[in-house]
This record gives structure tokens, sequence and C-alpha cells, in this order.
């Protein structure tokens, strides 16, 4: 598999505290990627550095490299927008716009130039397919995005990623609002989506990573602590730490 | 803890253990203060049924004088000289001149101010401008009077010549100018109601913070920034003192707001303040249009608290 994302020596201050330490990892595309560790390990702080959203959040400075393709994502010439738009963001709650579930898809295309109604319905309709949720909401796409359950409104957040045609997807701990039902229909879609995109998702849950995923990160305190295929980090770790966490001795 | 206790407690007065529940203090003040509490309520509640029935009685008896029908739909407003014509429709326009150029003033400008603070100001920047905002609020409004006579006037009058010493541009603007800071305000709160996650969420389709503000933050605050409008417009069309210093005594249905012009508020003052005998037709005056201001201010203000039920954007 070819190297999509290659982080090398990273690491991010929040004004004193050091949050990321160290970082090195390359995350191969078309595959599923999960951060496992406990709260407060970095995982989701190294996933927000991906598509820039700790820019937003004063105080943050970052060492190191991160390239997605080859570019710095943290050079000058690396235009913020552009990027997110390369690099799709889904999170923990799901957040729908207060506007229609067809606005909602249409929202992202139409804020990169898309005017054509033709060409909107198309993408709202792709879009919809790619997540599994066109034939629930085929009928009534002027409703309300909030007349939605928890986890249609998590799929159409997916969608709504999806609908300005990024190649990474990025997964902020993106079921954990979620009842099991729902989550196993995002995992499963998780499952379809990667064939196309490169899936990177934050997880606090490690049997979901272990269901999920192809490579497995385990962060412990701001460090990568052990990066394997998930198949060899579950089921013989090299690191006693990886292996006392996924055995439930601590997090 | 002794573990043959196996059956559950019976009130059967046999307890060895003595507790006494009985009163230990006097209630009385318990008893008094909700009492006193209701007063201050009824009072505030009291006072305004009678100045509502005051402004009904009066405006009543006025009628009984005059035809409501004059009132209403006549073109000349002159109680006090002969010969007399009671027609509200010049003081109306006047008013309404006054408020549309306040608003066109202050709701872009106030909705300027409370998308910078809300979407791109620093939070030690906030901290600062907000108070501030809400002093300005303060400032007594016959300051704002000289404000517009003394300055705003004159500026006018060095671009048209022609206006008027009193003149109702001069004050719609510093009317505006005046209510500028609570329609930020109130504005700027509806603003800041807007969870996180949803410009997260537009963030994150590469959108800019100017995309954010426009097309996520105004829609799904609307219902709180078109209450502040409403309210804005309700507050213009009832402030007095800045119109009696600087747009003039003299009613006049026209539409060039370069000319000398009285609202509704203005008028009463005029009338309060002169020797007008109490009890008289010119008298009744008074009480007929403010009865008029205070339906119009009493709609808008029920308008505007609809509003914001209504187009409330669910998130």
């Amino acid at each position: 598999m070819q190297t999509l994302i290659e982080i090398n020596k990273l690491n991010l201050f929040y004004t004193a505290f050091h949050a990321l330490k160290n970082v090195s990892l390359k995350i191969p595309e078309k595959a599923i990627t999960a951060f496992i560790g406990p709260s407060g390990c970095g995982k989701s702080t190294l996933l927000r550095t991906l598509n820039r959203m700790n820019d937003m959040i004063p105080g943050t400075r970052i060492e190191g490299t991160i390239a997605i393709g080859g570019t710095d994502i943290y050079s000058n010439e690396v235009d913020v927008e552009t990027l997110r738009k390369k690099v799709g963001m889904v999170f923990q709650q799901p957040n729908p716009f207060p506007k229609s579930i067809y606005d909602n898809i249409a929202y992202g295309p139409r804020l990169h130039g898309i005017r054509n109604r033709q060409q909107l319905d198309e993408i709202v309709e792709n879009s919809l397919r790619a997540s599994v949720l066109w034939d629930e909401v085929k009928d009534h796409l002027k409703r309300s995005a909030f007349s939605l359950s928890g986890g249609q409104q998590q799929r159409l957040c997916i969608a709504r990623a999806l609908a300005v045609n990024p190649d990474i997807l990025l997964m902020d701990e993106a079921t954990s609002a979620l009842d099991p039902i729902s989550t196993l229909k995002i995992e499963e879609l998780a499952q379809e989506l990667k064939d196309r995109y490169t899936i990177v998702m934050v997880t606090h849950n490690m049997h979901q990573a272990a269901r999920v995923s192809n490579q497995t990160v385990f962060f412990l305190n701001g460090e990568v602590v052990e990066y394997a295929d998930t198949e060899k980090l579950f089921s013989n770790p090299s690191d006693q730490r990886t292996e006392d966490y996924i055995s439930g001795r601590f997090g | 803890m002794r573990s043959e206790v196996t059956q559950p407690m019976k009130a059967s007065g046999k307890s060895p253990i003595k507790l006494d529940f009985r009163n230990e203090k006097s209630h009385l003040l318990d008893k008094i203060v909700p009492i006193l509490l209701f007063l201050c309520a009824a009072l505030s509640i009291l006072t305004t049924i009678g100045i509502v029935f005051t402004l009904i009685t009066e405006t009543f008896q006025f009628f009984q004088k005059v035809s409501i029908m004059d009132y209403l739909f006549g073109t000349k407003w002159s109680p006090l000289i002969d010969p007399k014509s009671f027609g509200v429709l010049p003081l109306l326009s006047g008013t309404f001149m006054i408020t549309i150029i306040a608003c066109i003033v202050a709701i872009p400008l106030g909705l300027a101010s409370a998308i910078y603070l809300s979407e791109y100001a620093h939070k030690r920047v906030r901290k600062i401008i907000k108070p501030i905002l809400e002093v300005l609020a303060g400032v007594p409004t016959i300051v704002y009077g000289y404000f517009a006579l003394s300055l705003i006037t004159p500026l006018i009058r060095g671009i048209f010549p022609d206006t008027g010493v009193f003149n109702a541009l001069s004050a719609g603007i510093v009317v505006g100018i005046m209510i500028i800071p609570m329609v930020c305000s109130l504005s700027e709160d509806a603003m800041s109601a807007v969870p996180r996650s949803l410009r997260d969420g537009a963030y994150a389709l590469g959108a800019t913070r100017f995309e954010v503000a426009l097309k996520i933050v105004v829609p799904a605050a609307l219902s709180g920034i078109v209450a502040s409008a409403v309210l804005a417009f309700s507050r213009a069309i009832g402030e007095t003192m800045i119109v009696t210093v600087a747009a003039g005594a003299t009613p006049k249905l026209t539409a060039d707001p370069l000319e000398s012009i009285q609202t509704m508020t203005a008028y009463i003052v005029q009338v309060s303040m002169g020797d007008t005998p109490h009890g008289s037709i010119e008298y009744g005056t008074i009480f007929a249009v403010g009865m008029t201001l205070f339906i119009i201010t009493f709609l808008l203000n029920i308008l505007a608290q609809y509003v914001a039920r209504r187009f409330r954007e669910e998130y």
C-alpha cells in the first residue's frame, strides 16, 4: 500500500502543554487507520492537525512536518480551505446544519462555487447513496435535518463531507454518541468507503478499531507507543503498555 | 451496623433513638416575604394598568369631540392654531421617516459590529468592547440630541446647503447611532448562542470565516437578529429627546428628509411643556397621540416576541 500521509517528528503545544511528542507515522491510502488510546493521549489532537482544525485554537504551536501526497500542509503555499475540502471530517456529535437535508449536503459544493441545480441534485444523490442514507430520505429531502435520528444525522454528516469530493475522511469518535445499531451501520459504511477514500478514525472503543481498521496506532501521553497492522497489534502486541491497554488493565 | 437486624423499622414508638422534628425557628419571614414580593410585582403591574387606563379614558373623551376618521386620515395637524385641524398623518409620517432613517443606519452597522464581535474579535477585544457598547446605551439621549444639532446637522448642511437647521435626516441618523449598541448587543447574544459544532462543521468543509459567519451563524441566529431589529424599530419610534432637539416642530406630510418635521413624541413634549390648558381639546390631543404611539410600539413588541419564537432555527 502506498503512503498518503507522512507525519515526521511532529510536536504540538497548547501554550505550555506538550500535547504531541515526536510523532512520526506513515498512513497508507485507501485503508482505515485507527487511533486508539485513553482520553487525553493526543489521538484527537493529531487527527485535527491533519485538516488544520487546530489552527483555530489560540496558542497552538507546531513543530515537524505533515505531508499529504508529498506536500507539507503547514507550508505557506497551502490554502487551508482547499486542504479542508480534500480532507473531510466527521465529528463526535452529529452536527447537521439547521437546514434541510438537501441543503446540508449542497452546502459544501455551493461553498466551492457549484450553482447548477442539476449538478447539485446529482451530488446530493451520490453523496447520500455513498453514505447509505438515500433510500431512507429520498422522498423528503426538503425536510429539516433535525427530523432524522442520531444515526441518520451522522450518516448525513458523512454524506455532507463526501459531497465536496475529499480524498481523506477523518472520523473523530464518530460513533461515540450513537446507539449500537447505528454504530454498526457507520462501521459498515466505513468499510465500504475505504475502497475510495483514505479513512483515519479516532476511537475510544478498541473493539471498534479491531473490527474496522486495517492499521492501528496506540497513543499514550502524546506519544505513539505502537503502530502495526490491526490484527498484529491486537493479537501480538510488541509493547507491554499496548498489551496492558488492549487487555483492559488501564484506560 | 448489627447484622441480625433484618426487619424494616416500624414506627412502633419503641425505637430507642429519639429525634425531635418540631419547628425550631420562626416561619414568620417565610410567610411575609412572598407577600411583600408579590406587592412589589403588583405595584408595577397596577401602575401600567393605571397608565393605560388614563390613556384610554382621555383618548375616549378626545374622540367624542374630534371625529376618529378626521384624526386617522387627516393630512393637516394644527391643533394649536386656528383653524384647528387634527389629522395625525403628518406626525405619523414624521415619526416613520425618523424611524426608517434610524433603522437604515442602525441595523447594518449593528449587525456588522455584532458579526465582528462574535466571529472575528479576539476574546480579549470582545471583553473590552461589549461593556463599552452597553455604557453607550446609557448615554442620556439629550446628549445625542445636541450631538445631532451641533455636529451632524452642520455636516449635512455642508453637503446640502438648503437643509434647514432642524431636519429629519440629522435626527434620524443620530437616533440610528443611539440604537446601534442595542442591535449589536442583542444580535451578538443570538450569534454567540450558535453552537461551536455548527461552525466546526462548516470549517471542516472548507468554509472561510466570512462564509461561516454569513451562511451558518447569521441564518442560525436569525430569529434573535430579527427580534433585535424589530425592537430597534420600536425604540426609534418612541425616541423623544433627539427628535425634539434636532428634527424641528413642523408637522408636515413630506418625503424630503432635509426638511423640518415633527414626530409624535416631540409633539407631546411641545404640548406638555407649553401653557395649553388642561381639559381642552388641544390638551386631549397628546393623549390621542400617546395612545397611537402606545399601540404601535405595543404591536411591534409583540411582533418581536412572535418572530423570536416562530423563526427559531433549532440547533
